[in-house]
């Protein structure tokens, strides 16, 4: 091994990812310093990565606002109760799909049935009218129950199933179990770590998703964070400026003040992450399971 | 006497497999309920594109015009413009998340220091978890005429730029911070291939007298080549989806000549004109396309690379 190449290598290495981690980080610190700057310091672009006249006024601010409290209770009920329904219906339709054709005659129908909405969609405006219909616009199971059955987890977790051996479902069959039994008592203890993946999964994407809240939400005070969020940035802001009184006009104005505004885009991204370094783990494993193994 | 015996037996094993299979039926259940609903439910929903619809009127009652929106989707004066728009995005999005994940997974791997690794990946993988509105929300604070980017610009003496009101960086934002939000992902795949490749490989190439780049240019890529091959087929199927809830958070009038793709169209004409039936066409010829080129994917990714969908 020539010694100079080698090192050469490593230095121009080492140098590019050091520019690109800086790049990468740079914006997230001006947010965070942003929001814990004095007001006319932020306005008047003095805040680099480093806060200009410490205080915590934004932070007191979105704390007494009701409308953000209003909007991140709406989230949490929607993780609440959406990602228990998502995990179900994933798992009572992964479990059934793992059984080997000649165990579980209808699999095939059956999974090209789940994969083919993979593969087409009826798209925006139908789906409007669908959930319209249903009566379900302006309410928290607009959010909750149309994404409710994601077939990409079910074929994650049918992956998962699938590895654990068949006579370990055959021994308990033999012992007197039913299939639920054994899918409850047997095959969900032994794939925990799996399972724990999808819920995360699921959970992170109903606490980011906005598009959904800002198609079925009527009233800009039934918005989850994010949605809420997404329209305090917009400029376009389509049909909801028709939807707004004119107070919540007037209060979308003031609290587009850069600080505030800052203040609650690091709130709205704090809670992921606090549970980053978790969620980094199990998604690593989940994409590698997921991808490379096909 | 021998077949009426034999008939009977052969009913009952069917009923056997049907009985020892009821379950799994019913487990179904509830997840076909959901997927007809939700998924199906749109699908026949699409009728709508061929007819006059109203909200009030519904499916039943909609008088039906044929190809009538077809025709007038194609009159459309932005529907040209829209649709390169969408491809331009869509294109370059698709090869950069590729690229740049393969070049900062390959100077990963070489990277000696595990802390400065792990550092470093924590870092580029953070983004994806973000939501569109919090990425939204730091891209306006860099990118906005009294943003970072600009304060910048100024104390080196230059002119700001209008960065979100402008045809020729409004694209290339939106493909750049959708690149930066998501190159984790891929990131992580190829360096689990990365990690993949046989040791021994480097260590005679080594011996042989090989520098790292000539290492990395002959071992390294070669043994990946398959899968980054793999992801960029399976990525045709988004070739209409240019990222809406990216576009909606940052676009406006000013750049719908660069910037305005399918969903954004889509999303204006039913939504804010009510043009239900015209907007449910383009998202109908959306559909149609997206489904032949991702069929078309798997196809040639079940054919050449051992990939699986279900």
């Amino acid at each position: 091994m020539t010694r100079k190449k080698w090192s050469w290598f490593t230095v121009v290495n080492y140098v590019v990812l050091s520019l690109l981690i800086i790049v990468c980080l740079v914006p997230i610190m001006h947010v965070i310093a942003t929001s814990l700057s004095e007001k006319l310091e932020a306005v008047s672009g003095n805040v680099g990565i480093w806060p200009k006249g410490f205080n915590l006024e934004a932070y007191r601010y979105v704390m007494e606002d009701a409308q953000f409290w209003k909007a991140l209770s709406v989230t949490l009920l929607r993780v609440a109760i959406g990602v228990p329904i998502n995990i179900l219906l994933v798992i009572l339709t992964a479990y059934p799909l793992s059984k080997a054709n000649n165990r579980f005659h209808g699999r095939t129908v059956f999974s090209w049935f789940f994969v083919f909405t993979m593969l087409f969609n009826g798209g925006m405006i139908p789906g409007y009218i669908v959930i319209n219909k249903l009566g379900l616009l302006n309410s928290i199971w607009a959010l909750t129950l149309p994404g409710a059955m994601n077939v990409s987890y079910m074929i994650l977790m049918m992956n998962f199933f699938r590895g654990i051996p068949t006579e370990i479902e055959e021994a308990a069959v033999i012992d007197g179990a039913n299939q639920a039994q054994v899918l409850f008592r047997i095959y969900l203890p032994m794939s925990l770590p799996s399972l724990a993946t999808i819920i995360l999964f699921a959970t992170v994407a109903n606490w980011n998703v906005w598009m959904d809240g800002f198609l079925y939400m009527n009233t800009p005070d039934k918005y989850p964070l994010q949605t809420y969020l997404a329209t305090l940035l917009m400029e376009s802001k389509g049909n909801v400026e028709t939807l707004m009184t004119p107070e919540q006009l007037a209060r979308m104005e003031m609290i587009s003040e850069k600080t505030i505004e800052a203040a609650q885009i690091f709130l709205a991204a704090l809670p992921i992450m606090c549970v980053y370094p978790f969620l980094q783990k199990y998604y690593i494993k989940g994409i590698v399971v997921g991808s490379v193994k096909g | 006497m021998a077949q009426k015996t034999v008939k009977p037996l052969g009913l009952s094993k069917k009923k056997g497999i049907f009985k020892r299979e009821l379950p799994f039926y019913l487990m179904l259940i509830p997840g076909v309920l959901f997927a007809l609903v939700f998924s199906y439910g749109p699908m026949f929903g699409l009728v709508m594109a061929f007819q006059d619809f109203t909200p009030l009127k519904s499916f039943e009652n909609s008088p039906w015009v044929g190809f009538e929106n077809f025709r007038m989707m194609l009159q459309l004066p932005t529907f040209w413009p829209v649709v390169r728009n969408t491809l331009v995005i869509s294109l370059s999005k698709i090869v950069l998340r590729l690229l740049v994940p393969l070049v900062i997974a390959l100077l990963l791997n070489e990277v000696l220091h595990e802390k400065f690794k792990r550092v470093a990946q924590t870092v580029f993988f953070l983004p994806y978890f973000l939501s569109w509105a919090v990425m939204g929300g730091i891209l306006r604070s860099l990118f906005e005429y009294d943003g970072l980017v600009n304060s910048v610009l100024m104390s080196m003496g230059m002119e700001r730029i209008m960065f979100l009101g402008s045809n020729t960086w409004f694209p290339i934002i939106i493909i750049l911070s959708d690149v930066w939000k998501d190159m984790g992902y891929n990131m992580i795949i190829f360096l689990a291939a990365i990690t993949n490749v046989d040791p021994a490989l480097h260590e005679s190439a080594a011996l042989d007298g090989a520098n790292r780049w000539q290492q990395i240019w002959n071992i390294t890529l070669p043994t990946i080549r398959p899968i980054v091959v793999m992801l960029l087929v399976l990525s045709l199927g988004s070739v209409l989806s240019a990222g809406l809830d990216q576009v909606m958070l940052l676009y406006n009038p000013m750049v719908y000549e660069s910037g305005d793709i399918i969903d954004t169209l889509v999303y204006r004409l039913g939504l804010v004109n009510h043009q239900w039936s015209l907007s449910a066409a383009l998202g109908l010829m959306k559909s149609v396309i997206s489904f032949i080129l991702v069929v078309l994917s798997y196809r040639v990714a079940t054919k050449h690379f051992d990939y699986q969908v279900f």
